[in-house]
């Protein structure tokens, strides 16, 4: 089978070519490319926002084995440009399959190769930092696409938000589902709360488990003035992940800065918590290769436990912002080193880097929603 | 947190000798634990019966105790040693169960000895089923639908409520040992009342069937600040109904989603805090309905275990070395990842490929035995093989098996390969019926026209994993198209090793000579690719050099300029070849690695110390086969491989290898080859003065007849080239001797059958030596208790020899000595000798190390495997200072032990075919005490304390009989025998109580007796010919009640004077180290 398909080339601003097959949709994309090292989740990894820009290459050599379903997807739609895999599975094997990947990502627009040496490519991004690359099925001369992938937008700068952000306000009501945990999470107690999640790419299980835990949320535009953020009096706003570059953000970063000032309780996830990092007087850089993965060890310096934490991100904040005192630093990357979450000693603002809503990866963190909603109590 | 600083010395119990469900993964684990503990500063204390292990050297632990493990004996030790603490979950379930047993004997408490890792009422909340279960369900986890009985009666009520088919579970034993599925109320009566017998605090858990569904395993740890993490997930492709260790199983989990991977990882660490492990690793294992993703827990395992030797092995995470340490107070945060050296050992390995484990049966060795598996582990070994697809490490681990595949199909044997196949009926039945071989049957299956649909309906199997095996099945129709290799086109070529078919495998699609493949695929430059386990899939740059092929773009293997010598391995444990030859290979690693060579480990068996990635330089983990073997040589470039240490696995390879053009250092293939040749062989004894039983050699039927009437019978017969007395057989008459020619024992020019005049009523004797070209020295003379005909792996021996004149001794020690020269020996040599009055004869020489070099070792305190490399590699006994051993003060005797309890109903007798799994050792100043302590360590439950010993024995024995029942009544034994045996008896005075013959048809007959408990040990010895129906369901009665079962008067003999000594002395225990102060360090 594999023998005929059409060929594809990823080509990489470094002058390396990887040659394979290809599937799902035919076509060119670029973007910088990126490892990610969850064994399980490609579904949930292929529909997350902030990939908007990125073309994604899964370490795991296998994928495709249990399909796609009608609940796994982070967002109505596929946001990776481009998807590059080893071994695409000739089987969708699971009670769950609606469709097989190669056809989701056909139907999707999403330009896809499989037999490639990921474990070089990977190593290659290790090394060398993350690359702006461009997968074809369309051009296959070698030159041709390095100069192209030379020519791709760096992601330093980029605001990517504006492309997934939802156009209007909306509301979301659907909780997680039943299956999810075990042992059953029992159901909370108390006050439910107005949250105003302001959109940079929300992932949709951020938002399930905002509902699960009583908060009527309200999802609004990345774009929405402050003002208007906050007109409704929301018990509490959260900022939530996207792609992109935080530095370019000033909208975001004002809603942030005018929400920290008013007083309102504000949580932060991944391109969340840098926007507000950005508020309180931060700066963010941009990591060699990101965090992308199932598997990062995250210490809550509190407690001094570890959490194994689903993380994505390309950027990360520097820890000069620790210096003045107001500003502390609650999780760090056991990895690295890196700043992964940060509270204001008098401010109600908590946020993380990582993402504690999983989808994929595990469920160590799920507890921060939870220590959020305490606050407001 | 820091280390524990209040404990300064801890305990560790190993698991004892290999058998079924328990093999030399606790010797990984145990060493790891040792290792990681001494780095720590702390004193380590271990007790292990089993001589052949990496952990009983005496350079692993502080205070090493080759003694029984028993509570009786560990008291002695804890008593002498005092330690503060006890760490029992690294020894597996017989580390465990003695240390229940020292807490329940107040023994724990008495010292002040504190339990590390898992406390008393933790361990019984894991291993009690009926405990276990009101856990699960109080934290919302479903099990499935039981009820714990421990009597027949409660279980026949109990059936009522789950329904047939149900699982059987005996609570506390290992394996599945005793347990089963039964079908039907006869099965079920018949599995309820042998686990109520086999459990040790009888009870049995009868479980709701949830056959069918997936079967997954987690991996967890557990540290004091209670973090948590999976380090692996293994995903069984056999699903439910087959024990876990005689799965072909998979890493990681292929088939779930994250949703439903998230919700097991959960519900695993939900398991680990609720039993309450404090810290270290457990195994938790979980069934899944493929129909709506509903998850049940089936069993938790709180202690390391053979799965996380297989996940470590192929996460490149060393679990029972970091449990070590978390028992002693770190958290994984505090604790590096040894590979990556930065990051901390608190994540999850993410992998970057497909490991597939497949087990090793035995079922040759045990042709009566039910080859239908179920959830009573029956595989020997294991064998484990890493590839970037599934295809591809399934196929590689499948010719790792060395069962005479090499790949899926596409074998000599395949019924597929040319002509007609098999019958869809054929194979409907093996699909239906879990086997060994089910494997193969789904690609017979495919390509006798079964759809996956209706093969997934037999097996239950996920259609996954059928999807591809029916693209391996697409891509040899594409082969097969092909009408030469020439014509296979260069992308179909790579294809096809990408999806891991072997050069063996295209030799005999396109009917040509294997090095034919590899010399057109290397032409066209297609060759492997060596990639590193990292535990992180690449995301972190890897310092440890642990690497497997594969068929890709990019090559990580770091080659120095360092001189370089290749080990090869033993590949999976079998009978006849166990952990006995990985200890071999270790010593050389360890021995060369010290010399200044980089040392090259080859290996497909993921339970060993040498597939650990720190015992030699460079890990391959690859299959020992000629292809993978070349091409790691091509790659790397060694001055010298070495084949004499892993066994027959590597010397097969000998030939195959030196005509490639690689150096074997060492004895070299030729004189190997001379001392396995008949005909060469006779011309060589000739030489030296030395004599063999009269023998010869035949290609035929006829040939074979007319050795016989010259050399006279009883005659020993065999194959040549085999390991373990494979195919061995004793033969009185021609008409046995026919049959045995026709029976399908491969005869030809190629392959003669080798024939020996038995020496009957003969001392066995084996001699291991070490030469080194020059000089020769002897470092053992090994006395078996066994006459002659037993095998020498299946018989107890002694060092010193206890009664051979010390002439004798002299006499074979020279013969050694004069044939390691005459065979250029350079490296370890083992020599059977045969001594029947007075005279001495050669059985047999093997130039390469034998199952006894670990025994040896330890009895006289030298490590000659060692000694052996370094010769090898070219230092002289001289310069090493070992020209001369002497003999020690102390006796050793090794013991065997069996796995008959797991093949019912297969009779028990022993003969020169080797049944044995593994063995221990006990030693002691006096030789009683040394044998009672063998007899103590291998478990079979003698009773010195007295009772009633049942005595059958053949006519010719009974004279020797009576000198059995004399001593037995002496020491106050009861005796029953029958008629014959009691006449004789009755004439010596020895009073016995006289019982039926089963065919006698009266009863209560010994079976009868047997079946009430009555008869506490067996002596029968088995008469040499003729129906055997009789006395054979004796022995096997006796096996499935747990009664000790002695099968030669010189067995029964040497035992009772064990009883003897014990009685009148006691015994004491005494480290290694005290054995051999000047060499302790």
């Amino acid at each position: 089978m594999a023998a005929s398909r059409p060929p594809a080339l990823l080509a990489l601003e470094d002058g390396s070519v990887f040659r394979g097959t290809a599937f799902g949709a035919s076509g060119t994309c670029q973007g910088e490319v990126v490892f990610n090292t969850s064994l399980t989740g490609y579904q949930e990894i292929l529909t997350d926002p902030s990939y908007k820009g990125q073309i994604v290459t899964m370490t795991p050599p296998l994928i495709g084995n249990y399909g796609i379903n009608a609940e796994d997807g982070e967002a109505e739609r596929a946001w990776v440009e481009g998807f590059v895999i080893r071994e695409l599975s000739p089987l969708a094997s699971n009670f769950r399959s609606t469709e097989d990947l190669d056809t989701y990502l056909a139907r999707s627009g999403v330009v896809a190769i499989e037999g490639v040496d990921t474990r070089a490519l990977t190593k290659r991004l290790r090394e060398n930092g993350s690359l702006r690359g461009v997968l074809s099925t369309e051009e296959l001369d070698r030159d041709t696409l390095v100069d192209r992938a030379r020519a791709a937008p760096l992601m330093e700068g980029r605001d990517l938000v504006q492309e997934v952000t939802r156009r209007r306000e909306g509301t979301w009501d659907e909780g997680v589902s039943e299956r999810v945990f075990l042992p059953e999470p029992g159901a909370f107690e108390g006050p439910v709360f107005d949250l105003t999640v302001v959109d940079y790419g929300a992932k949709h299980n951020i938002l399930r488990n905002l509902a699960s835990l009583g908060f009527r949320v309200r999802v609004v535009p990345a774009t929405m003035p402050a003002d208007a953020v906050l007109a409704p009096g929301p018990d509490a706003v959260f900022l939530s992940n996207g792609p992109g570059d935080p530095a370019v953000l000033t909208y975001a970063q004002d809603v942030a800065r005018a929400v920290l000032e008013r007083g309102v309780p504000l949580l932060g996830i991944c391109l969340g918590h840098q926007i507000i990092a950005h508020a309180l007087g931060g700066k963010t850089f941009k990591l060699p290769f990101g965090h992308h993965g199932g598997n990062h060890p995250v210490m809550d310096l509190a407690t001094r436990k570890v959490e194994i934490t689903a993380q994505n991100h390309g950027f990360a904040v520097d820890t000069a912002l620790f210096a003045k005192g107001d500003v502390i630093e609650t999780h760090r990357s056991l990895n690295d080193g890196t700043v992964e979450g940060l509270r204001h000693a008098e401010l109600p603002v908590m946020c993380v880097q990582y993402h504690p809503e999983a989808a994929p990866g595990p469920h160590d963190s799920l507890y921060l929603f939870r220590r959020f909603r305490e606050t407001l109590c | 947190m820091p280390r524990r600083a209040d404990l300064e010395s801890i305990l560790i119990i190993g698991s004892g000798p290999i058998v079924i469900g328990q093999a030399c993964e606790f010797d990984y684990s145990g060493t790891q634990a040792c290792k990681a503990l001494r780095e720590e500063g702390y004193r380590v204390i271990l007790v292990n019966s089993n001589p052949a292990t990496i952990m009983t050297d005496p350079e692993t632990a502080d205070r090493t105790y080759i003694e029984p493990i028993t509570w009786q004996a560990i008291e002695k030790i804890i008593a002498a040693e005092r330690p503060d603490a006890l760490l029992p979950t690294l020894g597996g379930q017989t580390g465990l169960n003695a240390a229940i047993d020292l807490h329940d004997h107040g023994v724990l408490e008495k010292y002040g000895v504190t339990l590390l890792g898992a406390q008393v009422d933790v361990i019984r909340k894991a291993e009690d089923r009926q405990l276990f279960k009101d856990a699960m369900q109080k934290i919302g986890l479903r099990c499935p639908q039981s009820r714990v009985v421990k009597t027949l009666a409660e279980a026949l009520e109990a059936v009522e409520a789950v329904g047939l088919p149900c699982i059987v579970r005996p609570s506390f034993t290992m394996g599945g040992a005793g347990g089963g599925v039964a079908y039907n109320q006869a099965e079920f009566r018949e599995i309820v009342a042998r686990g109520l017998k086999l459990s040790p605090v009888h009870e049995v858990l009868v479980e709701q069937s949830v056959l069918g569904w997936k079967e997954y395993e987690l991996e967890v740890m557990r540290d004091r600040a209670d973090n948590c993490v999976v380090i692996c997930s293994i995903e069984n492709l056999d699903p439910m109904g087959v024990h876990t260790g005689d799965s072909i199983t998979v890493a990681p989990a292929l088939t779930l989603t994250d949703r439903e991977y998230q919700r097991m990882r959960d519900a695993g660490f939900a398991c680990i805090r609720e039993i309450g492990v404090e810290t270290g690793g457990s195994n938790i294992q979980f069934a899944v309905n493929p129909a709506d993703g509903e998850l049940v827990v089936i069993e938790m395992n709180p202690r390391v275990s053979r799965s996380s030797a297989l996940a470590s092995k192929a996460t490149g995470f060393p679990i029972a070395k970091f449990a070590a340490k978390l028992a002693v107070g770190y958290t994984l945060d505090e604790i590096k990842n040894d590979i990556t050296r930065k990051t901390p050992a608190s994540f999850e390995p993410s992998i970057d490929y497909v490991v597939v484990k497949v087990p090793r049966f035995a079922f040759e060795k045990f042709p009566d035995a039910d080859s239908t598996l179920g959830s009573q582990m029956k595989s020997v070994g294991e064998a484990m093989a890493i590839g970037r697809t599934f295809r591809e490490a399934l196929q590689k681990a499948l010719r790792s098996t060395e069962e005479g595949f090499t790949g899926l199909g596409l074998n000599r044997r395949d019924p597929f390969l040319r002509g007609a196949g098999l019958t869809r009926e054929e194979i409907a039945a093996r699909l239906g019926r879990p086997n060994s071989l089910r494997i193969h049957y789904l690609r017979y299956a495919l390509r006798a026209g079964f759809t996956t649909e209706e093969i997934h309906r037999l097996t239950a199997i996920d259609p996954w994993f059928l999807a591809q095996i029916a693209e391996l099945s697409a891509v040899e129709d594409e082969l097969r198209a092909c009408a030469s290799i020439s014509d296979v086109s260069d992308e179909l070529m790579r294809r096809a090793k990408r999806d891991g078919f072997s050069d063996a495998q295209l030799a005999q699609v396109f009917g040509v000579e294997e090095r034919a493949v590899r010399a057109d695929r290397v032409g066209r430059g297609i060759v492997p690719t060596y990639k590193l386990v990292d535990t992180c899939a690449a995301e972190f740059e890897a310092a440890t050099p642990y690497y497997y092929s594969t068929w890709e773009d990019e090559c990580e293997a770091r080659i120095s300029d360092r001189p370089k010598v290749m080990i090869l391995g033993s590949g999976p444990n079998r009978i006849g070849q166990g952990v006995e030859f990985d200890y071999c290979c270790v010593h050389a690693a360890f021995a060369l690695r010290d010399a200044g060579f980089e040392t090259i480990m080859v290996n497909s068996n993921p339970e060993t110390v040498s597939t650990d990635y720190d015992t030699s330089d460079l890990l391959f983990f690859e299959p020992l086969t000629a292809e993978d073997v070349l091409n790691i040589h091509d790659r790397l470039r060694p001055q010298g491989v070495i084949v004499q240490f892993g066994g027959q696995t590597p010397l097969k390879l000998a030939r195959a290898l030196e005509d490639a053009g690689v150096r074997i250092i060492g004895t070299s293939p030729h004189s190997i080859d001379l001392a396995e040749d008949r005909e060469s062989f006779a011309k060589i004894l000739d030489q030296v003065g030395l004599r063999q039983p009269p023998n010869g050699m035949a290609r035929t039927e006829d040939e074979a007849l007319e050795v016989t009437r010259r050399v006279g019978y009883p005659v020993l017969v065999r194959p040549s080239y085999v390991l373990g007395g494979r195919g061995m057989m004793l033969v009185y008459d021609e008409e046995s001797l026919k049959r045995y020619v026709a029976s399908g024992v491969e005869v030809s020019d190629d392959r003669p059958v080798l024939l020996d005049r038995f020496l009957e009523d003969a001392i066995e004797v084996d001699v291991d030596a070490v030469a080194d070209g020059t000089d020769v020295v002897v470092a053992g003379v090994m006395e078996h208790i066994e006459e002659a005909g037993v095998h020498s792996g299946d018989s107890q021996c002694a060092v010193p020899p206890p009664t051979l004149p010390a002439a004798i001794v002299s006499e074979v020690r020279a013969a050694a000595e004069s044939l390691a020269r005459a065979l250029g020996v350079v490296g370890l040599m083992n020599v059977q000798f045969a001594i029947q009055r007075g005279q001495v004869y050669v059985l047999e020489v093997n130039p390469r190390a034998s199952r006894t070099v670990p025994y040896v070792s330890k009895a006289i305190g030298v490590p000659i495997a060692k000694v052996a490399a370094l010769a090898m590699a070219g230092r002289s006994l001289r310069a090493q200072g070992v020209l001369e051993i002497p003999a020690p003060t102390h006796t050793s005797v090794k013991g065997p032990v069996f796995p008959f309890s797991r093949f019912l109903g297969v009779d028990v007798v022993l003969g020169p075919e080797m049944k044995s799994t593994g063995e221990v050792m006990g030693i002691d100043p006096d030789f009683g005490v040394a044998f009672a302590k063998s007899l103590m360590s291998a478990g079979q439950g003698i009773p010195f304390d007295g009772g009633t010993v049942f005595l059958s024995v053949r006519a010719e024995d009974r004279g020797a009989a009576v000198y059995v029942g004399q001593e037995l009544e002496r020491l106050g034994y009861r005796l029953i025998a029958t008629a014959g045996t009691h006449a004789a008896l009755a004439d010596a005075g020895v009073a016995a109580e006289l019982v039926h013959k089963i065919r006698e048809g009266r009863r209560p007959n010994v079976l009868d007796l047997l079946a009430d408990g009555r008869i506490d040990m067996v002596v029968n010895t088995p008469t040499g010919r003729g129906s055997r129906t009789d006395e054979g369901r004796i022995r096997a009665a006796a096996v499935q009640g747990g009664v000790p079962c002695i099968t030669t008067l010189s067995g029964a003999a040497a035992a009772i004077n064990a009883i003897d000594r014990i009685r009148s002395r006691g015994y004491g225990v005494r480290a290694l180290q005290d054995y051999f102060p000047a060499r302790a360090q």
